[in-house]
């Protein structure tokens, strides 16, 4: 452990320090200031060069990457923590500024309230949801506050790919700016009218943001008890994190389809990202880590998710809060007092940050990688219609039933003999109800497509490989959100009419096979 | 023999559960033979201040990672880390970056 002093090499004043506090050192920027905060070995920066660093960097990525375009409805995902709170004022700030570096995307903000899930008793839930108004209101954005109860609401159609046609070039980013910038020397009329790629045909986004707030309901007695009911029943801290995680970005992505956000920003940190890379590959996700962690991920085809914090640390964004008195509310988490060893999240934060602390570019390293990963969907991504897509995560299905030599490929490959080739006479009749939000599960009992099999094989059939070992922690899928099982079923028979007339089809079509197969 | 000192000690960032939800404590470290570092402070604050959970704040002799230690303001790492040595009023904050604090 001694070496780790030795790394920062720093001259560490020995013997009694007076009050000044590093009074041989300056900061390495403007080699002036009184260091306050080391971001690097031996990087020591004062205040206002953390400031400027820290401001600089998060408009560096957002220029770099060049995805959100001037007048575009963004809603920031906050969750009341240091990165999402430093993210908000990023914003907040960017906003604010003169003409030529202000930001020019139109801010919203979603917080969602997990404590039934998180153990907090109605009164703490209100006294958080308290202190998370008042900072929504000093924000000034619109804001949108909903109870994870809400699940039990949601519309199949969140698990659904919404194709949206290819903006992302050079040329029409440069044009988006340009005729921004036109229409805002244009008299303020022109504001209404931006025609912004991704938001046409939702509602209208609103010029300056105008602080409109939708509050949740509060979530029904009967709500809360059906979601402690589906956390209760789940095995592992592992897959309730991964559960709770799941059916936030389902909420977060209804609500940004239904007020007409076309991108998501999230708070995830440099620090975060790597636990989270490392931690997705111990929980089977290696196919879809450049989707996890990469700068923006376009799953959702209509609503693309991007991560503007990824360069800082936490150490940082705790600096900066602290320093610079960012607010932020603090809220257990599922996993808070939690042993090291409760969950495979927990087990490698703790195991990364040790690293850290010993090798200090582990973190640093472990991003990187996360960087380099590209993109590449197996039915190459130009033109062609995505493949199924997993139920929960809404990844392309990293299924190969071809793949029968490895593990994976042998719990793949048990999970499609349970399809029957082709469905016996009897099924043929109409398929069953049509899908009912409210007891989705009762359809699957009569003739139909899942007629035959129980319906959990119906909704494993749809994962992927890490929410399938997932699920495993989950011995009845019937305490889930009625939108997921009525999802389930829909697709299924879908696969299943497309079945029926498969043979009444020219054989021209490799996709429909294709599709058939799922 | 170190005169007994007053140092603001905090918490914040979720590691004030461990500490019955207090965030700020004023106390007053008596006086002792060795001066006093934040060696020794951490050795204090596990019996006099720590409630519950004592591995989840403090591993080895010092905090566990992902805590991050400031000694008026500033990164502990500038001030010598664990051999730094307290000064009267100086105020010490403790802040967890670690997930659910």
């Amino acid at each position: 452990m001694c070496q780790v002093g030795e790394d920062y090499g720093e001259p560490t004043p020995v013997g009694p320090t007076p009050l000044q506090p590093g009074c041989e050192l300056k900061c390495v920027k403007c080699k002036e200031g009184l260091p306050v905060v080391v971001i690097r070995v031996g990087d020591a920066f004062c205040r206002n060069c953390f400031k400027a660093f820290y401001v600089h960097k998060f408009r560096a990525v957002l220029g770099k990457n060049r995805l959100i375009f001037p007048g575009e409805k963004v809603l920031l995902a906050w969750s009341g923590g240091p990165s999402s709170s430093s993210m908000v004022w990023q914003v907040l700030e960017g906003l604010s500024r003169d003409s030529a570096k202000r930001l020019r995307f139109v801010p919203g903000v979603v917080y969602i309230d997990e404590g039934a899930v998180c153990g907090q008793s109605p009164e703490d839930r209100a006294k958080t949801l308290d202190e998370v108004k008042q900072i929504l209101q000093t924000v000034g954005f619109p804001w949108h506050i909903v109870a994870l109860e809400e699940v039990f609401s949601l519309p199949p159609s969140v698990l659904r790919y919404f194709a949206q046609e290819p903006t992302g070039t050079e040329g029409a980013y440069k044009a988006a700016v340009g005729s921004f910038l036109q229409q805002q020397h244009a008299p303020a009329q022109g504001e209404e009218q931006l025609s912004v790629p991704g938001t046409q045909g939702l509602q209208t986004p609103a010029g300056p943001p105008i602080a409109v707030q939708t509050e949740a309901r509060p979530p029904t007695a009967a709500q809360t008890v059906a979601l402690s009911r589906l956390f209760n029943s789940v095995k592992t801290l592992t897959a309730k994190e991964e559960l709770l995680q799941t059916l936030r970005t389902h909420l977060i992505l209804h609500v940004a389809r239904t007020h007409g956000y076309s991108k998501v920003m999230t708070g995830d940190s440099c620090t975060r990202l790597a636990i989270k890379l490392m931690t997705s590959l111990a929980l089977g996700r290696g196919a879809f880590l450049a989707w996890d962690t990469g700068f923006s991920d376009e799953r959702h085809g209509d609503v693309v998710v991007v991560r503007p914090m990824r360069e800082h640390t936490l150490k940082e964004v705790a600096f900066y809060n602290r320093l610079f008195g960012v607010p932020s509310v603090f809220t257990p988490a599922i996993d808070t007092k939690a042993p090291e060893k409760a969950s495979i999240h927990r087990l490698m934060e703790a195991f990364m940050l040790r690293l850290q602390a010993q090798f200090p570019s582990t973190v640093s390293t472990v991003y990187r990688t996360s960087e380099k990963l590209v993109k590449a969907p197996r039915d190459s991504s130009a033109g062609v219609p995505p493949g199924p897509r997993c139920l929960l995560c809404m990844c392309t299905l990293d299924i190969d039933t071809a793949d029968s030599a490895t593990a994976f490929g042998a719990q793949t490959s048990h999970l499609s003999q349970t399809q029957p080739p082709t469905p016996p006479a009897e099924a043929l009749t109409a398929p069953c109800c049509s899908a009912g939000v409210g007891r989705p599960q009762g359809c699957c009992q009569g003739a139909g497509p899942c007629g035959r099999e129980d319906p959990r094989a119906c909704i494993i059939d749809q994962l992927c490989y890490g929410c399938r070992v997932n699920m495993k922690d989950l011995p009845s899928l019937d305490p889930l959100p009625p939108y997921i099982l009525a999802e389930a079923q829909l697709r299924r028979q879908r696969a299943w009419v497309l079945q029926e007339i498969q043979e009444y089809l020219i054989e021209d079509s490799d996709d429909e096979a294709h599709t058939a197969e799922s | 023999m170190a005169a007994p000192l007053s140092v603001e000690v905090e918490f914040g960032g979720g590691a004030e559960l461990l500490f019955d939800g207090v965030k700020k404590h004023q106390v007053t470290l008596p006086g002792q033979k060795e001066p006093w570092d934040i060696r020794n402070l951490l050795v204090w604050i596990k019996k006099n201040l720590l409630k519950e959970r004592p591995e989840l704040f403090i591993q080895g002799d010092s905090v566990r990672p992902g805590i991050l230690v400031l000694i008026n303001d500033a990164d502990w790492e500038l001030l010598g880390e664990l051999d730094y040595q307290l000064q009267d009023q100086d105020s010490v904050l403790f802040i967890s970056t670690l997930h659910g604090g």
